[in-house]
């Protein structure tokens, strides 16, 4: 019969390849898409640092003109936000969740196509300002208020031309992404689970990303609707921002920040999920605390929602109100010391395996515990008083966004790069990776702190001599150079490997979850068949049939 | 065997231990440095007015309960890395799986609870007493208003108006004569911050703050604009002058003057007119009236100019006039186009604003 000739996997074009791609609403590749346009901004970003960090490393410099440092900073911030930090977790979360809970796609497979694109777009759309932002205004390209866009600045009459409205159609579109891939996210947790995966047996991953998917839902909603005030206010006459008219800037503030704290939990959590998975794994032990976790993980959520005015201490609050959020800041370091002593937990008594996603993951440990006392500091609010909107500040939560959100993102594409490519990554190479960034990242993150702590505020194109800020600028300018090297060193690995790399097996780690069950990277399907689970550690039941888990759960 | 290498891994562990808290206290010291010789004109932890000395308090009390946690933490990272780390030798086996202990995990949430309510009610006490604190007679009230990118200061108890240098007189603490400064903005957002007085407050527009230092040493304390206001935040500085009580009310009296009126420069002040200066600047005693750029009555009374980011001399007096952007690119003020006589008669006018 001729049927019996069909073959499985037919030989394409390049533009076959290409069309594929674009038409896809398979999860891994929707994954892989976000993880590779990140990685794409993530480059972008850096660079712009990098000229930031030249123009920093000595007083009175001139390197960069005012206007130009002011659209780098605003852009660095905006991209790192929303188009690095946030597409990288929705791709290794589209990706992993649908295999960790035994499904085979997510819920809405074409919800999840329109959702990268339309992030995609956004990114696209806030660097098209730098080629059409400045209309006829001679007013200048890319947006150039800050990440955060305080109004009045945003106004028509202090931002003439369309660098602002770039910037708020971007974030725009962007966020409907965000929306998007947060629906699915939620309803594929809830409602995709393989038979015995209950609730209390789901990877902390799923879980993690359920919380953040919620998150995701309840704040992206405020900023969208603060983008379409400023909108209007631009473009309608509309008075929400306009003082003149009875108007309130300090509206904005809250718009912006009851999204932009709990974004800074959409952003922690998905890698507090990276860390629960890996520790684990090379620690050699089963999570510590594996309730906990949950619960520790689920009200930070809903605490997260009621800390944004800790980044108003300076606008003028009254006692009790700054009090008010003194208190509900603090609260959230509660539950991250649970996780914290969790992951310690699991360590300890484990035979630990330095592997590079390991030593990534001890990384993030160590700085996430100097970030979060940082934090701390900060949610004193008479020390914000004299820390707010200074250097201080700006090394701490790069310390949180580098040293923990990019660490374990590290980990993770150690991790899982096998997964989904099918060959390893070098571990020399990741090794080097690893030594050089934490080199680089201590240079430049841990110095920082001290300029602020002498005065020295963010956002300013230059400073002057005779502040003792000199010595310390120059250090974290020498800083960066050393994570840029380690980053090239990263992106020459990832391409190498992807070629010549090590063939990876289903399991390379000998891990315990259902993604490491398919091969690797996974058939279309992921499954041949569905999984049936009776454990958090499926894998382990089969690998130790004499002790397995669902004894003890 | 098992138990004596333990013991003296926690030795070693405590001596690091010790020599972190020492290291972490030598640097603080070293930052808290003694006014002999400042490591920072703009140091927070150089306080000298009790808001600035009871945010001191609290931060270094927060930073040794850090300190302590840390220390902690970081004691167990090290010794989990360090003592459970797989050996060559060792074979394949897993390790006992352990699930979670309800004891153990209570503990490291009940802790960190006590630490949270101990922090925050030292917290919350620092800023009633600095946010709610009284104002005694003898008070000086200064109305600050930031422009972009410019301070301007209102003395409403002495009816005059001055900029960019802030001029108040010393407090004693016994018989403190503290300044309230009630904060305005004419456009954007700003923030007032002179570390070694006080914390930063914004000015906002349309939503009036206040704030208030009581000096206790004369002298020149810095600062500068700690929100972001547009192209020049970064050389928008502060110069808060603390003076003897003596002294702080020469100058006021001075400041109270109008402008002195000298034929020999009639030039250039008919110039001021003439090329429409006076839209944007008052000089008291003249018809120039503009409140868009700072007053200009005693200029040469002051150190510095373009809010203290360039010394107040007649060579760059001439340099702005000639093009603010030199100094300041994206100030404000227009590049004035006068001739070279038009800008030695404008200069020679300015000069004669004592």
């Amino acid at each position: 019969m001729a049927s019996e000739s069909i073959p499985l996997a037919i030989h394409k074009g390049p533009l076959a390849v290409v069309y594929e791609w674009l038409a896809t609403v398979d999860h891994k590749k929707i994954g892989l898409m976000y993880i590779v346009y990140a990685l794409l901004f993530l480059v972008v970003m850096g660079i712009e640092a990098m000229l930031m960090r030249v123009q920093l490393a000595h007083a009175n410099a001139t390197f960069l003109s005012p206007q130009v440092f002011n659209r780098l900073f605003t852009m660095h911030g905006t991209t790192g936000v929303f188009f690095v930090a946030m597409p990288i977790l929705f791709g290794f979360g589209n990706y992993l969740v649908p295999l960790m809970i035994g499904a085979r796609d997510m819920a809405f497979p074409r919800l999840n196509a329109f959702s990268f694109w339309m992030t995609a777009f956004g990114g696209l759309l806030l660097y098209a300002s730098f080629f059409a932002g400045d209309g006829f205004s001679q007013a200048g390209i890319a947006p150039d208020v800050g990440w955060f866009a305080y109004a009045p600045l945003t106004s028509t009459a202090f931002s003439p031309g369309h660098s602002t409205d770039y910037w708020t159609l971007s974030l725009l579109v962007a966020g409907v992404g965000s929306i998007g891939g947060a629906v699915n996210f939620v309803a594929t947790i809830l409602c995709m689970r393989c038979p015995g995966m209950t609730l209390s047996r789901m990877p902390l991953l799923a879980w993690m990303n359920l919380v953040m998917g919620g998150l995701v839902l309840v704040t992206i909603s405020p900023l969208t609707a603060a983008q379409f005030m400023l909108m209007a206010d631009r473009y309608l006459s509309g008075h929400f921002f306009d003082t003149a008219a009875g108007g309130s800037v300090v509206m904005w503030m809250h718009f912006f920040w009851i999204f932009g704290h709990p974004e800074v939990y959409v952003l922690i959590i998905p890698c507090f999920a990276f860390i629960s998975e890996i520790i684990p794994v090379f620690s050699r032990k089963a999570m510590f605390g594996y309730p906990a976790m949950v619960a520790a993980t689920v009200s930070i959520g809903f605490v997260s929602l009621g800390v944004w005015a800790h980044h108003m201490f300076t606008v003028g609050m009254p006692s009790y109100g700054n009090a008010f959020f003194v208190l509900t800041t603090m609260v959230v370091a509660v539950p991250t010391g649970i996780k914290i002593f969790n992951w310690l937990a699991t360590m300890w008594g484990g035979k630990i395996r330095f592997a590079t996603p390991m030593l990534f993951g001890v990384g993030f440990l160590f700085q996430f515990l100097i970030g979060g006392l940082t934090g701390i500091m900060l949610a004193t609010a008479p020390f914000d008083w004299q820390l707010g909107n200074s250097y201080f500040v700006v090394a701490h939560f790069h310390y949180i966004i580098v040293g923990g959100i990019l660490f374990s993102i590290f980990a993770a594409f150690y991790y899982w790069y096998p997964k989904m490519t099918g060959r390893m990554l070098n571990e020399t190479l990741g090794k080097w990776h690893f030594w050089i960034f934490v080199i680089g990242f201590h240079l430049t993150f841990d110095f920082m702190h001290i300029p602020g702590l002498l005065g020295m505020p963010r956002r300013v194109y230059t400073y002057e001599a005779g502040r003792g800020w000199e010595t310390w600028n120059m250090i974290s300018s020498i800083g960066a150079v050393f994570q840029a090297v380690a980053i090239l060193l990263f992106v020459y690995n990832m391409i190498v490997s992807y070629f010549k790399g090590a063939p990876a097996g289903n399991d390379p780690w000998d891990a315990w979850t259902l993604e490491w069950s398919t091969s690797s990277p996974p058939p279309v399907y992921n499954f041949a068949a569905v999984p049936v689970v009776q454990s958090r550690r499926p894998l382990w039941d089969i690998k130790h049939p004499e002790d397995p888990d669902w004894k003890y759960e | 065997m098992q138990s004596k290498s333990l013991k003296s891994w926690w030795r070693r562990a405590s001596q690091v231990a010790v020599s972190i808290l020492c290291a972490a206290s030598t640097a603080s010291a070293a930052l808290a440095a003694s006014n002999d010789k400042p490591i920072s004109p703009t140091n927070i932890f150089a306080p000298d007015s009790t808001p600035a000395h009871s945010i001191f308090r609290l931060s270094l009390f927060t930073l040794e309960i850090e300190g302590v946690i840390f220390v902690v933490v970081f004691s167990l990272l090290a010794y989990a890395v360090i003592k459970f780390r797989r050996r060559k030798h060792e074979d394949d086996s897993e390790p006992p799986q352990v699930y979670g202990s309800n004891q153990m995990e209570l503990a490291w949430t009940v802790l960190p609870v006590l630490i949270v309510v101990v922090l925050f009610l030292s917290t919350a006490q620092v800023i009633h007493r600095v946010q709610d604190a009284r104002r005694p007679a003898g008070t000086i009230e200064v109305t600050a208003v930031a422009h972009q990118f410019w301070w301007e200061y209102r003395y409403p108890q002495y009816d005059f108006v001055t900029s960019n240098e802030l001029h108040v007189p010393v407090s004693d603490p016994g018989n403190p004569t503290p300044t309230y400064l009630g904060l305005l903005s004419a456009d954007v957002d700003h923030s007032f911050w002179v570390p070694r007085l006080a914390g930063k407050t914004d000015l906002i527009p349309n939503h009036p703050n206040t704030m208030w230092i009581d000096p206790q040493e004369t002298g020149l304390y810095l600062g500068q604009c700690s929100q972001y206001c547009g192209t020049q935040h970064a050389k928008m500085l502060l110069r808060v002058y603390v003076q003897s009580r003596d002294d702080f009310d020469r100058w006021v009296r001075q400041q109270q003057q109008p402008a002195v009126s000298d034929p020999s420069v009639a030039a250039g002040s008919a110039l001021f007119i003439t090329k429409a200066c006076f839209a944007c600047h008052t000089i008291r005693g003249t018809p120039a009236a503009g409140h868009v750029g700072p007053d200009l009555t005693h200029l040469m009374s002051r150190d510095t100019f373009a809010s203290g980011a360039v010394p107040n001399t007649p060579e760059n007096l001439r340099s702005w006039v000639h093009n603010p952007n030199t100094f300041k690119p994206g100030s404000l003020m227009p590049v004035p186009n006068l001739t070279e006589t038009e800008q030695d008669q404008i200069i020679a006018y300015l000069l004669t604003l004592r």
